[in-house]
This record gives C-alpha cells, structure tokens and sequence, in this order.
C-alpha cells in the first residue's frame, strides 16, 4: 500500500501535460518570441520574391508575378557563373576542410602529455577568434604588392604578383585563408568525441601487440564516425551556402569572375545602388531551398547507410 | 607468460616511439603554420616601415618602435570604435545568455509540454529562413536602422547554441536530481535557480565566449544597419583602415602609392594587435570548459 503510493507520488513529480509545465514553457518564451520574430517574420517576409515588389505599396500591395523573378534569374547571364562559383569555393574547401580537422584530433589525441596536447590546441585554437576584417586585412598585408610574400617571390626571382587583382587567386586565398583560421576549431568536436573513448580499450589492444597506429584505426576513428557522419550530412546541406562577410571583404574589382557568389550577388542587387529586392529575395529563396534540398538527400542517404543522422 | 605480455604492454614498440616522435614533429610544425603570421603581425607593428615594406623583417622586429601604437590611439575614431564594440559585447551577451540558458534546460526536460513541435519550430530556423532581403524590412520596419539596439537585439538567441545548451543539460541532469528538488517543494523556476544554475558553470562560460567572440568580430550588420559614424564598432572602422583603403589603391602602383602605404601600413599592423588581443586573451581562461561545455547532441 505504502509502496503504491510512493510510487504515485514520484511519478506525479515528472508528469506531463501544460498545467504542470506551464514554468517550462515560461523559460522557453523568451526564445520562441525572437525565434518567431527575427526567423519566421523574415520567412513571410519571402513573399516579395513572386512580387514586383514596389516599397511604396508594401509586401501586402505589390503586385504578384507568380515565378517571373525566378525564369529571370535562371535565364540571366550570371545565374550559371554564380552557380559554379559558390559550388567550387565551398567543394574545394570542403575537400581540404573535412579530412583535415579529422586528422589533427585523432594525432593529438595520441599525445601522453596532456600539458603538450593543451599547449598544442591553445595554439591551433588562437586563430578561430581573429574577425574576418582582421583576416582579411592580414591577407592583404601579406598578398598585397609590397607584401612579404611578394618581397620573397622579387629574392627568388620572380615577378610580383597582384594576388588580389587576379581572379585566379581569390579561390586559393579564400581556402586557405579559411583552413588556417577553422582547423583547429573544427576539431574540437572530435577531440571532445575522443575523450570518452574508454581507456580500457586501448589497454586491451596493446596487450594484444596493437601498434599505437593501428588503435587509431581500429578504437579512436570507430569512436568518432558518428560525430564525423553527423559533420558530414551538415556540410553536404550547406554546400550551396557561402556566407557573404568574407568573400566581400576580398573583392576587388577585378577579381569578380571567381569572387562573385550568390549571397554577395543578393546583398549586391538588394541593398546597393538601384535595388531589385523582389529579384533579390527570389534568388535567396532559391538558395536556401537548393541547401534544404541537399540536407535532406544527405540525411536520407546516412540514415540508409549507416545509423548516423541528424533527425 | 602473462608476465611477459604485461612487460610488453608496459613498455613502448620501438614503432610506436617513432610514431610519437613523428606527431609531435608534425604537430609542431602545424603549430609554427598557425603562429608565424600572428607573429609577424607583431614584430611587423613594431619595427620600422621601410624595413618591413623592403621584406627585411621576417623573423624579429629590426627596432622597438611604438609610434604606430601612438598614432593610433591618437585617432579618435580608434576610441569610439572600441568604446561602442564593449558596449554592444556586454550588453548583447548578456542579453544572449538570459534567453540561451533557460531555453536550453527547458529543451532539455522529457517533460516540456509540445516538445516535439516546438523542437521543429526551432530546427527549422537551422537550415532555413528568409533570407537577407526580408530580413533588412523587418528591421526596417522595427525602426532599428542605424540605431545602438540593431546590434543587439536581433542577433538575440543562437539556436546552434541553444541546442548546444541542451545537449549539455541532458548528459549533466539526472532526472533523480530534479525530482529530489521538487519533492523539497521547490517548483521549476526554483529548480532551475537553485539546483540547476550551480552546475551550469562550464555550459555558461561557453556560451559567454561563443557569443562574445561573435559580437566582438561581426561587422556585416554594422555595415548593412548603421549609418552614424558615432555608433561604428571597431570592426568597422578597422574595415576603413584594412580594407577599404587597399581597394581604391589596389591596381595602382608608383611612388606617392608607396608612400601612403608604408605610413599606413605600421597603423594596419598596430591596429591588428590592439583590436585582436582582447579576444584571443579570454580564450585560455575559458578553455578548461571546454570538455564539459562543449557538446553537441542530435535534434532528437
């Protein structure tokens, strides 16, 4: 009988249902309220993309165009080049960014020192907090005509390069520039992944005469392959998506052939000079719905073929 | 015989010695990669223009000359820069932990009314929204442009870091932990004060860094939103000295353009130093949080 009504008693302390949450919720509003503000507005917001938005008349005056801001953009000139430049800036880093995060973790990781290995990711860490404006203008620092690296180029003979004039240059700069910065950050989640390794294992497998590289493969990688598959599913859905704050600040004039990209053709078209915000939102529209797109296909292919997804 | 093995396990393989010694090399070379442009930044502000301009400094500074720092605190643009960008770190984090914290417990708990629904209400915000357009009415509309709480409040609440909250709250709250508070009579809000924040150390100094570091580095905003100099943050006018300059001289070359750019370039390298080091210095202070505070759930 006591037993009974204990049993009840506890349980009434984790029930569900609104009236015994109601506090929950509270702590949640403030966060739903921006949520609902600063994320859904704007994704009302995307109805000028079918208008031809006028801002005298407003999102709920202008006249509806159905697609035409769409067609326009996939018949325009620019639309194959700002495609292909998004795409190769994000796969190309993409293929060094991913392995190399991976990498790194899983050699610190071997370090006995944990002083040597906190030394090591301080260091490797440093970058990640310089803002992109301080980024950016060390490269010019470092690439520009009378920088270091063209005062080596001049003692090996060679001629100055204008790093920032040439197309050819921006996608090498942007890359590596942003390797530098990211790599020791970026694994982070993997060295946290590595620290709840159980230590017992690799015990085991050094009795049994495993080399210290062979555990990396057969314990430590195993342990992160699903942090690394979840890595995985989000850079394939943001492929697509290149933020506009680096790759504005690197523009020049000339350079433009490789630099342009979809989100600083859309803050270029909706928010300089003569505006076309309807032409503007639709490409973003467009944008983000390719990256939905990608996820979801990456997703389904995880969840196929491995236990691994994000929902 | 299992005397022999246990010896073996002791002691090292002369492969693996080498192995280790090969990853330290490496690692230690990464690590110079990492350093040396930090480290010119800093010789480079110090020594003398000519020299650095010519590729002469390259290891250590040639003199000890300050009157780049000088000309810089000299500027008052410098000084409003820093002054706004702290306000808008403190006031801004602080407004960002207030909503982050509550709402990453909340997600936490099995027992949060319409979890599921709600959970996709902010998933969704993830991966997509509006867009940049859109996004320019709607503070347009608030009457935000180019006022002081435009670089504050919409930039409110990270769901990543929200969600990042959460993941933490659920490896570190045992369910025995807040029923053992409520049944002392303690309700939620009085849990989470005082039975919740206590442990939430870690998970609030990563939060502190994550969005500190975001406010203090961001600059797009600012130059979308704010159109009084008065209200610039640093990021803008570093913009002004770095990069704006080299743009309109990019293609030139030629002797008046040579000399603009070696009494510029000891302030950019200046400039460097004194806007970044605040924040690359909190950074260690925070960095023994991190295995704990850092971790990353599914959406489930």
């Amino acid at each position: 009988m006591t037993e009974t009504l204990k049993n009840k008693k506890t349980k009434s302390y984790t029930q569900y249902g609104v009236k015994r949450n109601w506090q929950l919720l509270a702590m949640l509003s403030g966060a739903i309220v921006f949520t609902a503000v600063f994320a859904y507005i704007p994704m009302y917001g995307v109805l000028i993309a079918f208008q031809e938005y006028n801002p005298a008349l407003g999102i709920g005056g202008s006249p509806y165009i159905g697609l035409d801001n769409f067609t326009r953009f996939f018949e325009s000139y620019q639309f194959s080049n700002l495609m292909i430049n998004t795409f190769l800036v994000s796969f190309l880093g993409f293929i060094i960014g991913f392995p190399l995060p991976i990498i790194i973790a899983l050699l610190l990781n071997t370090l006995r020192s944990t002083r040597m290995k906190g030394i090591f990711q301080t260091i490797f860490n440093a970058p990640h907090f310089i803002s992109v404006v301080v980024l950016v203008g060390m490269l010019f620092l470092f690439f520009g005509e009378y920088g270091l690296i063209n005062s080596l180029v001049l003692q090996f003979g060679g001629e100055r390069i204008s790093f920032f004039l040439e197309s050819d240059w921006f996608r090498p700069l942007f890359i590596g520039s942003g390797n530098w910065q990211e790599t020791g950050w970026s694994s982070i989640i993997y060295l946290a992944a590595l620290a709840g390794v159980d230590p017992q294992l690799h015990e085991a497998a050094k009795i049994d005469g495993a080399s210290r590289f062979k555990r990396i493969l057969h314990i430590d990688f195993p342990a992160i392959f699903p942090t690394i598959s979840i890595i995985l599913i989000l850079s394939v859905g943001s492929l697509l998506s290149v933020g506009y704050e680096k790759v504005l600040l690197m523009q020049t004039g000339t350079n433009l052939s490789t630099s342009e990209i979809i989100s600083t053709y859309v803050y270029k078209i909706g928010l300089t000079g003569f505006t076309e915000p309807g032409y503007a939102a639709a490409i973003g529209l467009f944008n983000s719905l390719i990256n939905v797109v990608l996820l979801i296909i990456a997703n389904y292919s995880a969840k196929k073929f491995s236990e691994n997804s994000l929902w | 015989m299992v005397n022999v093995k246990r010896k073996k396990s002791n002691m090292e393989s002369r492969g693996d010695k080498y192995f280790h010694i090969g990853v330290i090399i490496l690692m230690t070379l990464f690590a110079l990669i990492v350093l040396y442009p930090l480290w010119f930044m800093v010789i480079a502000s110090v020594s003398n223009p000519d020299s650095v301009l010519n590729g002469e400094v390259w290891l250590w500074p040639d003199t000890i000359d300050f009157s780049g720092y000088v000309k810089i605190f000299n500027d008052p643009a410098i000084w409003t820069g820093y002054k706004n960008t702290i306000l808008y770190t403190v006031i801004g984090t602080t407004l960002n932990i207030i909503l982050t914290i509550p709402a990453g417990y909340a997600l936490s708990r099995p027992n949060l009314p319409y979890r599921k629904y709600i959970m996709w209400f902010f998933i969704i915000t993830m991966f997509f929204g509006g867009g940049l357009i859109p996004f320019y009415f709607l503070i347009s509309s608030l009457g935000l442009i180019d006022s002081f709480w435009v670089l504050i409040i919409p930039q409110g609440l990270s769901v990543w870091n929200m969600f990042m909250v959460k993941a933490y709250y659920e490896s570190n709250v045992s369910l025995e932990l807040i029923e053992a508070a409520q049944m002392d009579g303690a309700n939620q809000f009085r849990t989470f004060w005082s039975v919740i924040l206590p442990i939430s150390k870690p998970i609030i100094a990563v939060m502190i860094l994550f969005y500190a570091v975001g406010r203090w580095n961001s600059y797009f905003d600012a130059m979308v939103f704010i159109r009084s100099e008065n209200l610039y943050p640093l990021q803008i006018v570093l913009r002004n000295i770095l990069i704006v300059n080299d743009n309109a001289s990019g293609g030139i070359t030629g002797e008046d353009i040579y000399e603009r750019l070696r009494l510029a370039n000891q302030i950019k390298y200046g400039v460097i130093i004194v806007s970044s080091l605040p924040i690359i210095m909190i950074y260690p202070l925070v960095q023994r949080f991190f295995k704990e505070g850092f971790l990353v759930g599914s959406f489930k």
